[in-house]
């Protein structure tokens, strides 16, 4: 057959066109989906930011009776909850990268380094139920009286561990977040740690520097931009995480100054309320949370992208 | 002094990780032995039953299998095609890289934000909660895992494969059908088992499409009883028989997902092996 079959190639090439088309849409439906959210976010939240306005974002008040909503209260938790979970996962992320990579003996690198990311496959409502049930007693009745007692005599910060220990409010809500997001952090950073030349590291030894010395001088330096980036996508899934605080933080609207008090945050008030919400303004109030969550995770996770993508051109062109 | 803060840094890392060991022990073990408690022939076999009787978590078991399929059958062909987009098609145009970018924030994008969406976008439409609004909402977070995956295995196709293909005259849809695919096969299915880990958890995105159901339902225009959401309400709930049901549900989840998880991870193991071996 060494005549060339017309029809033949022009049917295969109708199902390259077609083929190739549907791959194209497909790619440009992820785009759409993004836009999409957005632009069904503002429409959804343009009563009540039209008649809020900008008091939406600065009043604390959240009263579905009188109909008067302002988004102080969940923000304020969003971003202390966040803070909280990453001033006590970054360090310890960093501990488990730092140990991964330059302490443990090879047998068990694999192991562990499993189990960490298997950490991070458990769905977050394990983690929800398992802070009310289990984490939550255990801070009511030793962490909490221990902080109010000795801390909450100290000027200043004191003011932070005062009132009577709860067991469920902000301070357990991020604590329960660290460990949620302590698997990625760790991961990203042992990843971004694997990235630092073995010649780098090898010119500290042979100088005499001691392992500490060989990290905080050589490793640290030359991972920084990766490290941030690590934190900063932890950090993106610690302010949009719902179910893990939803079950730990209490549910009040309130500024409370005390940590040990609860509170909430938009994602868990949306997720406590959206159902029962009467009224087309209070659902509204609730996108409206929503739309603020979007553009506050979509800033962090895309400075974060941003970085991770610049170490990745970087190390791509060195190595 | 040097050596001093070496070794006091060093303990401290080592205590890192113990803790980040401590807390993966506790969680298995409180579900364990809480799960165990509240596991029984019946879970499987009955529907969740109303407060201070006896049941199971038959329909909410149902709910979660066939959402979670049916979001995968929606989002992984899409993820699938898009993927292949991006490794072969676009390689480097400016809208891959845009499209990789915002595909990366769409993948840890909060998943309540989808939910808002897909209710605003399908519940208000159609006027109700349903179980089809849940799946939906499932494949919008099953297509950006499916896609970097994709994307990621079919990288992972040598050249030489594709050249020898395109030599023999054939056009690049059939290369990819009859030549990458194939080659890239256990690679997309770990992409799938990973996708279907991920979404056959999630909560918050079908707190507000597909709802609950207390009933036995197989209409996927209605309401329908899942998993994680009946966890949440039973586990919130003061009555014992439902939190005890709550912690049963809660060992199955996670046993499916750390199974599917460590499968995926076998597979991929297995892929990196053959790669070694055939060089």
């Amino acid at each position: 057959m060494a005549i060339i079959d017309q029809g033949h190639a022009a049917r295969q090439l109708i199902y390259e066109k077609v083929f190739r088309s549907a791959t194209l849409c497909a790619a440009i439906l992820v785009l759409l989906i993004l836009g999409g959210v957005g632009a069904s976010l503002v429409h959804g939240a343009w009563p009540a930011l039209h008649r809020f306005g900008t008091g939406f974002v600065t009043r604390e008040i959240w009263n579905p009776v009188t109909q008067q909503f302002g988004a102080l209260g969940p923000m304020y938790g969003t971003i202390v909850t966040s803070l909280i979970a990453m001033l006590l996962a970054v360090p310890t992320g960093f501990g488990i990268a730092l140990f991964l990579t330059e302490l443990c003996p090879p047998w068990l690198k694999r192991p562990i380094g499993i189990a960490i990311e298997l950490l991070a496959a458990v769905p977050s409502i394990i983690f929800g139920i398992w802070g009310l049930f289990v984490l939550a007693p255990i801070l009511q009745s030793q962490t909490q009286p221990w902080l109010i007692a000795h801390v909450g005599a100290v000027p200043v910060i004191g003011s932070l561990f005062r009132g009577p220990p709860f067991g469920i409010g902000i301070l357990t809500a991020g604590v329960v977040l660290a460990i949620m997001v302590l698997p990625f952090i760790a991961a990203t950073m042992r990843d971004v740690f694997d990235t630092v030349p073995a010649m780098l590291k090898e010119s500290g030894y042979g100088l005499g520097a001691t392992t500490w010395e060989v990290i905080w001088h050589i490793v640290v330096p030359h991972s920084r931009v990766g490290m941030v980036g690590g934190v900063m996508l932890g950090l993106g899934r610690a302010l949009g995480e719902t179910m893990a605080v939803t079950f730990v933080i209490g549910n009040a609207h309130r500024i409370s100054a005390s940590l040990l008090a609860p509170g909430s945050t938009i994602a868990s008030a949306i997720a406590n309320e959206f159902t029962e919400a009467d009224g087309d303004l209070y659902t509204s109030s609730l996108i409206a949370l929503g739309l603020l969550l979007f553009l506050i995770t979509f800033t962090v996770i895309a400075l974060a992208q941003a970085m991770l993508r610049r170490l990745e051109r970087q190390s791509g062109g060195r190595l | 002094m040097r050596r001093f803060r070496n070794g006091a840094f060093l303990a401290l890392a080592v205590l890192a990780t113990t803790i980040g060991l401590a807390c993966l022990a506790a969680i298995l073990w409180t579900l364990v032995s809480h799960g165990f408690a509240g596991l029984s022939s019946q879970v499987f076999t009955q529907m969740t039953p109303p407060p201070g009787s006896r049941g199971g978590l038959l329909n909410a078991i149902y709910g979660s299998v066939v959402m979670t399929l049916l979001g995968i059958l929606i989002g992984s062909p899409i993820g699938l095609l898009a993927g292949t987009y991006l490794a072969e098609y676009g390689r480097r145009s400016p809208l891959s890289t845009t499209i990789r970018f915002i595909n990366d924030v769409l993948l840890s994008a909060p998943s309540i934000i989808i939910g808002l969406f897909v209710y605003q976008i399908v519940v208000v439409r159609v006027g109700h909660f349903s179980a089809l609004a849940g799946a939906i909402a499932l494949a919008v977070i099953a297509i950006p895992v499916t896609l970097r995956t994709t994307e990621d295995m079919l990288n992972l196709v040598p050249a030489g494969m594709k050249d020898a293909s395109a030599a023999l005259g054939a056009y690049p849809w059939r290369t990819l059908i009859s030549v990458i695919y194939p080659a890239a096969r256990s690679g997309i299915v770990t992409g799938l088992l990973l996708a279907i880990a991920r979404i056959s958890g999630e909560t918050a995105p079908l707190l507000f499409t597909a709802l609950n159901n207390q009933f036995w339902s197989t209409d996927l225009n209605a309401p329908m009883a899942n998993l994680p959401v009946v966890i949440f309400q039973f586990a919130l709930s003061p009555y014992t028989n439902w939190q005890d049901l709550a912690w049963a549900g809660a060992l199955i989840i996670t046993t499916t997902i750390l199974l599917l998880s460590i499968l995926a991870r076998f597979l991929l193991a297995m892929l990196q092996a053959q790669r070694g071996g055939g060089r």
